[in-house]
């Protein structure tokens, strides 16, 4: 183990590990609006567009995301819309993302019993009352641990975009071996920079699903 | 009119070489899923031992095989471990071994949550109307585990198939790469061949993941009481 070339090299790694991280929480936060938005339209039954997040949630679950960017990145150009790696990167997220996120929402909306919601209108509230002081808190604190094990999936998923040559994590490690052979010590300042960022966001969401639970709400 | 581009799917054995392709990553992920779900129910069971020890252990080597990206496992096995025992992996073996070590992590925690879910006293039952141990596991633990962790083990083989499209990028050749050079091959006579050729895997994948997750979400409305 060479710690020279580590030490070296290091600004590389954080440098690319900002970009990771930037591109994981645009990326993710997008998600996020765009699967309440589809979980919302999938609880009312929104007519056509109910139909049409279907086709979308089940599109974009069952196709893997390198796929998804090879399209953006290689396919589109032929017909004439040229992206940068960047937005082919936030948008291939974003579709993927979204669908999960819309199915962890939806799945706690779900939850609430009807029960609830009647109670809550024969109480006087309004309809947005209902919503906003009786479905959302119960539902929110259901769809905690889906909505977790999402983020990590979508940061791990950011993986794939040195595929479209995006200088992230994983594209100084593949240039580092390729260009001095140092396998070992770039693996391993690969494998030490994602568990610096993965590591305290997992524990961080154990500690708040177990708080959650304490409260009484998530079982 | 315009040349489109279609065509070059239909050209030559272009179509037949995809599902060539798609038969590697589907052979490579069912392989990979039938060794992870025995080597997952060996560690589920591990799991819910009560050593302090076993159990430090099994959970480092999940959270280590579940935090890190599947691309990053594929590299640590195919450039890290070759290199550093001075060995020789092609890359299909080195995906097999990755998708086994992942699958089976996940599958053991799937074990886990399933053997954990049952509550004490079918097994206190059980004993108490006269069933040998052998006979209590076979009547009423297994098929009660098995309507818990089936729906999510299928699941788990969606999941699969979506990240062996990962394996291209350490050159094994399967559907993506074989997109691949059909669109370098026809670069000169169809341009816009990436369009179509991305498109067709793109709906391949589809193809073959949406019945197994309509099985799978399917068993799981149908067990759940």
């Amino acid at each position: 183990m060479d710690f020279n070339f580590v030490k070296e090299y290091i600004p590389h790694y954080i440098e690319a590990a900002g970009l990771t991280i930037r591109i994981a929480a645009i990326g993710i936060s997008l998600s996020i609006l765009l699967g309440l938005l589809c979980s919302i339209i999938r609880y009312f039954r929104i007519p056509i567009l109910h139909r049409a997040v279907g086709i979308y949630i089940e599109l974009s679950r069952n196709t893997p995301l390198l796929i998804q960017l090879f399209f953006l990145y290689f396919g589109l150009p032929k017909i004439g819309v040229v992206l940068s790696s960047e937005a082919c990167a936030i948008i291939g997220l974003v579709f993927l993302g979204g669908s999960y996120m819309a199915e962890a929402f939806r799945s706690g909306l779900e939850s609430i019993a009807n029960s609830q919601i009647e109670a809550g209108l024969s109480l006087g509230l309004t309809k947005g009352q209902v919503i906003s002081y009786i479905v959302l808190p119960q539902a929110i604190s259901i769809s905690i641990p889906a909505f977790s094990a999402n983020v990590i999936f979508l940061i791990k998923e950011t993986s794939v975009f040195s595929a479209v040559a995006l200088v992230d994590l994983m594209n100084v490690a593949k240039d580092l071996i390729g260009l001095y052979y140092k396998t070992d010590e770039s693996l391993l300042m690969l494998v030490s920079s994602y568990l610096i960022i993965l590591l305290p966001i997992s524990i961080v969401f154990t500690l708040i699903e177990r708080r959650l639970r304490h409260a009484g709400f998530g079982n | 009119m315009q040349d489109l581009g279609i065509e070059v799917l239909f050209q030559g054995k272009n179509l037949f070489r995809l599902l060539e392709g798609l038969w590697v990553t589907v052979r490579i992920s069912i392989i990979s899923v039938l060794i992870s779900i025995v080597l997952g129910i060996v560690l589920g069971m591990i799991m819910t031992m009560r050593n302090p020890f076993i159990k430090i252990i099994t959970r480092c080597y999940l959270e280590f095989v579940r935090i890190m990206p599947q691309l990053v496992l594929l590299f640590l096995i195919y450039f890290g471990l070759t290199k550093m025992f001075q060995i020789n992996l092609s890359g299909e073996l080195s995906a097999v071994i990755v998708f086994v070590l992942w699958g089976t992590a996940e599958m053991g925690d799937l074990v886990r949550g399933a053997l954990t879910s049952i509550p004490k006293h079918q097994y206190e039952s059980g004993k108490a109307i006269g069933l040998t141990v052998v006979q209590n596991y076979l009547y009423i633990i297994i098929p009660q585990t098995i309507r818990r962790l089936l729906p999510q083990a299928i699941n788990l083989v969606t999941r699969m198939i979506k990240t062996t499209s990962l394996i291209a990028l350490i050159g094994v050749v399967e559907v993506v790469k074989v997109g691949q050079q059909i669109i370098e091959a026809s670069r000169l006579t169809t341009p816009s061949a990436a369009i179509w050729i991305y498109g067709v895997i793109f709906f391949l994948y589809f193809i073959v993941c949406y019945p197994i997750s309509i099985l799978s979400t399917r068993l799981e409305k149908h067990w759940r009481n």
